[in-house]
């Protein structure tokens, strides 16, 4: 890698830059000291969403700038922000899901079923199928069908119907966990403890031991098992 | 892609020694031997690595080479330019940082009923947290307890943190659990509904608490959700670029710049919360980072100015863990839940070599010692080196299915490359991750200097010297709430602030000057610079 340079087009701009790099290091190769468009630089954060053009294909492609390696004569332009519809809620005062749902996302019917959101999604997740999971009232399925969605905004620069997936998704997992799944047992068992000071006398112990008995103590652990 | 053919081969010897290896024992080192380990091996021990930062509160003191820059730097602003009667924001809290420490402080301050404003770099949720795979610590299972959690992070840290810390962290812990439950965070749960548990080095019980590989992103698009939900005020791309401390050496607020307009924007507070972050980005030794773009301490070089005292910032922590091919993802993060679940490390030969669930320190160490010192590693074709990382035991031990429920992140960042890690180990090396010192808090949050605040990574004693997995996104919270908590009473119930001034900056100038330091290189760096120097060199204007 390194050596054989290639063709891009930054904006319509010509870069020759190696080949193998991803998009991102190449804006950076080609000398862009880059403010947006850029954050985690692995993956997770969405900050990165790109749209391009390669020859022989007339499709628009999308793309996270860290993640997609550039081709010869790609032509790409980064879309760091996108203006969305976020739903204001208090998780606290909220009805039924499918009710609370469609208050806070009505526009949420009129998904046309086109699946464009799937065909965009870099995460590889399908949105019209967890819009239609939600949308059912199905939010554990939707929940876990959108977990790994990084909130890039490419599915709600796509879609035609003007829907935004992914603030969607996020309400519907945050109902899900917080109001349709238990509290464990033994998370409130220790909470309860703890607020009760049963383990204050413990802590307040060890964190007065002298050096050389925390190392004996520290020596003495047993392990769990693997 | 997938793996080229000379490291297929060593992929064969790995095959063959697996059986016999899920068998063996590897007992944990004596503390003479890791001691021995870390100084032969560990990066903090490299001779030019670090030097004595010559002005400031540590005057004297070794740090990282590439911190000691930023500290023996002048500041971006002239400080007889700034018209600070010019106040563009009078808030009682001014949180600097939006990932999940900043995040949490701004939540809890309002909820305290302050009035808020959260500014940050880059976008509000852009930081380490959202990249922070493996998940959260706490006791909360019946077989454990605050103590142990206690004894593990001590001994971890190498009994250097300050027990008060420890102790609150320990304490909250399971408290941040149910907290991050109730905002709904989707951990993962066995199907009755309790928390599944998983091993990170040092810890002498299962207590991470995960969402599947992606703990860190859930609990920072949670929170962030929720601070919209608030209407908590944030501005984004504008970072601290000085604090500002009153007549008496309070501090009182923060001059902020626009990124994108290079305008200066002065906010008044009653109380500042740094929660910036760590320095990856400034590549200690020359290593790779899994940090975030942002990670360029900017808040340890502006509380440094403004007189807080930093602690431990001579260790650095070293994942054992990052990614060494391909090539793209050269240094990024591959979780330590994998080791937690059974993956084991091996070298060229099919060998293992430390015992997995040693702490980072000492494991990073001896990764470095089978490479370096044993040339044990296993090279690519572009002449990195490294060892395998056996992931394919995740779904031996665990029963097909595993890797998919609980690494799926994993799994799509190598199928992307053409590596299969239900069947093909990943190969790693240390990649630098963490800094393990910082800002010097109290329990509260508070620094030395009155009104100033920290939590987080940017804050320092929590952890010691070295912090176990799972302990980072504890802090944060724990801290992050105390932090916001103590400055939202500290607005309420403290004096007003007085006049602004910036004479800190220009004493710390008057000492660079003494120093012999030549005017040049300002501080903080705000952003990383990975453009090349031949293009830097055609910028003549
Ligand atoms: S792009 Fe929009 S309209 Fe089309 S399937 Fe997806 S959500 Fe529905
Ligand atoms: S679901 Fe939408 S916002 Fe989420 S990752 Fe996919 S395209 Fe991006
Ligand atoms: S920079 Fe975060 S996803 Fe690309």
């Amino acid at each position: 890698m390194g050596e054989s340079l290639i063709p891009i087009y930054i904006m319509g701009k010509r870069y020759e830059v190696p080949e193998g790099l991803t998009i991102m290091k190449a804006l950076e190769w080609a000398g862009y000291q880059l403010i947006r468009g850029c954050g985690c630089r692995g993956g997770f954060c969405g900050a990165c969403a790109t749209v391009y053009r390669v020859p022989g294909n007339f499709r628009i492609q999308v793309g996270l700038a860290c993640q997609t390696p550039v081709t010869p004569h790609m032509t790409l332009m980064q879309l760091p922000y996108f203006p969305v519809n976020k739903a204001v809620y208090d998780l606290d005062k909220v009805g039924s899901p499918l009710e609370t749902l469609l208050q806070l996302y009505p526009e949420a019917t009129r998904c046309l079923g086109c699946n464009t959101c799937t065909s965009v999604c870099p995460q590889k997740l399908q949105p019209m199928y967890y819009v239609a999971a939600a949308l059912r009232g199905d939010f554990a399925r939707a929940a876990e069908l959108s977990f790994d969605c990084i909130m890039c905004g490419l599915c709600a620069a796509r879609c035609p119907a003007q829907l935004v997936p992914y603030n969607i998704a996020i309400f519907v997992r945050r109902y899900y966990s917080k109001h349709m799944r238990p509290k464990p047992r033994h998370l409130k068992d220790r909470v309860a403890e703890i607020r009760a000071g049963l383990h204050d006398q413990a802590l307040a112990g060890i964190a007065a031991a002298s050096e050389e008995e925390l190392k004996k103590l520290y020596l003495e652990r047993e392990f769990e098992k693997l | 892609m997938g793996y080229p053919i000379e490291m297929q081969e060593s992929i064969r010897k790995l095959e063959a020694t697996r059986a016999f290896r899920l068998q063996q024992e590897i007992p944990r080192l004596t503390p003479e031997e890791k001691n021995r380990l870390l100084e032969q091996c560990h990066p903090d021990f490299r001779p030019d690595g670090m030097r004595p930062v010559r002005v400031g509160p540590n005057k004297g003191q070794r740090m990282q080479n590439e911190l000691v820059d930023l500290l023996e730097a002048y500041s971006r602003i002239d400080p007889d330019r700034v018209d600070l009667s010019r106040i563009d924001y009078d808030v009682d809290v001014l949180v600097v940082g939006g990932g999940g420490g900043g995040a949490t402080a701004a939540l809890i301050a309002h909820e305290n009923e302050a009035r808020v404003l959260l500014t940050t770099k880059l976008r509000l949720g852009d930081a380490n947290t959202m990249m922070a795979e493996g998940g959260i610590a706490a006791a909360t299972q019946p077989n454990d307890s605050p103590y142990l959690h206690f004894l593990d992070t001590i001994g971890g840290g190498r009994f250097q943190n300050k027990r008060e810390l420890v102790w609150a962290l320990v304490h909250d812990a399971p408290l941040i659990v149910e907290w991050l439950k109730d905002l709904g965070a989707m951990f993962d749960t066995h199907p009755d509904g309790d928390l599944v548990v998983s091993f990170a080095g040092g810890h002498c019980r299962r207590r991470v608490h995960s969402c599947k590989d992606l703990s860190g992103m859930e609990f920072m698009r949670v929170i962030r959700d929720e601070l919209w939900n608030r209407r908590v005020e944030v501005l984004e791309f504008s970072p601290a670029v000085e604090l500002l401390l009153d007549e008496r050496g309070r501090c009182a607020g923060a001059i902020l710049m626009n990124l994108e307009t290079r305008e200066h924007i002065i906010v008044r507070a009653r109380a500042v919360i740094l929660a910036t972050g760590g320095i990856g980005r400034l590549h200690p030794n020359k290593f790779p980072t899994t940090n975030h773009y942002g990670a360029t301490a900017d808040g340890l070089v502006i509380a440094y100015r403004a007189g807080a005292r930093l602690l431990h910032m001579d260790a650095i922590q070293y994942h054992p863990t990052g990614a060494a091919w391909p090539e793209q993802m050269l240094g990024q993060l591959i979780t330590e839940a994998l080791r937690g679940n059974g993956a084991q490390l091996v070298n060229v030969h099919g060998e293992r070599f430390i015992n997995e669930l040693e702490t980072r320190d000492v494991t990073s160490s001896a990764i470095i010692r089978e490479v370096r010192d044993r040339k044990n590693g296993v090279r690519t074709p572009t002449g990195m080196e490294g060892v395998w990382l056996d992931t394919p035991l995740i779904d031996i031990r665990g029963g097909e299915g595993k890797l998919d429920r609980m690494f799926a992140g994993i799994v799509h960042r190598f199928r992307e490359y053409g590596i299969d890690v239900h069947k093909e180990p990943i190969l790693v090396f240390p990649t630098q991750h963490y800094q393990n010192g910082g800002v010097e808090i109290d329990p509260e949050g508070r620094t030395g200097i009155p009104g100033l605040f920290a939590a987080g990574e940017v804050a320092g004693g929590v952890q010691g010297r070295n912090r176990l997995g799972g302990n980072s996104l504890v802090d944060i919270f724990v801290f992050g709430r105390r932090a916001g908590q103590a400055a939202a009473l500290f607005a309420r119930e403290g004096p007003s602030p007085g006049k602004l001034t910036l004479e800190h900056v220009r004493r710390y100038h008057r000492e660079l000057a003494a120093e012999g330091i030549e005017k040049g290189r300002v501080s903080p760096l705000l952003l990383p610079d990975y453009t090349r120097p031949e293009v830097k060199e055609r910028r003549y204007s």
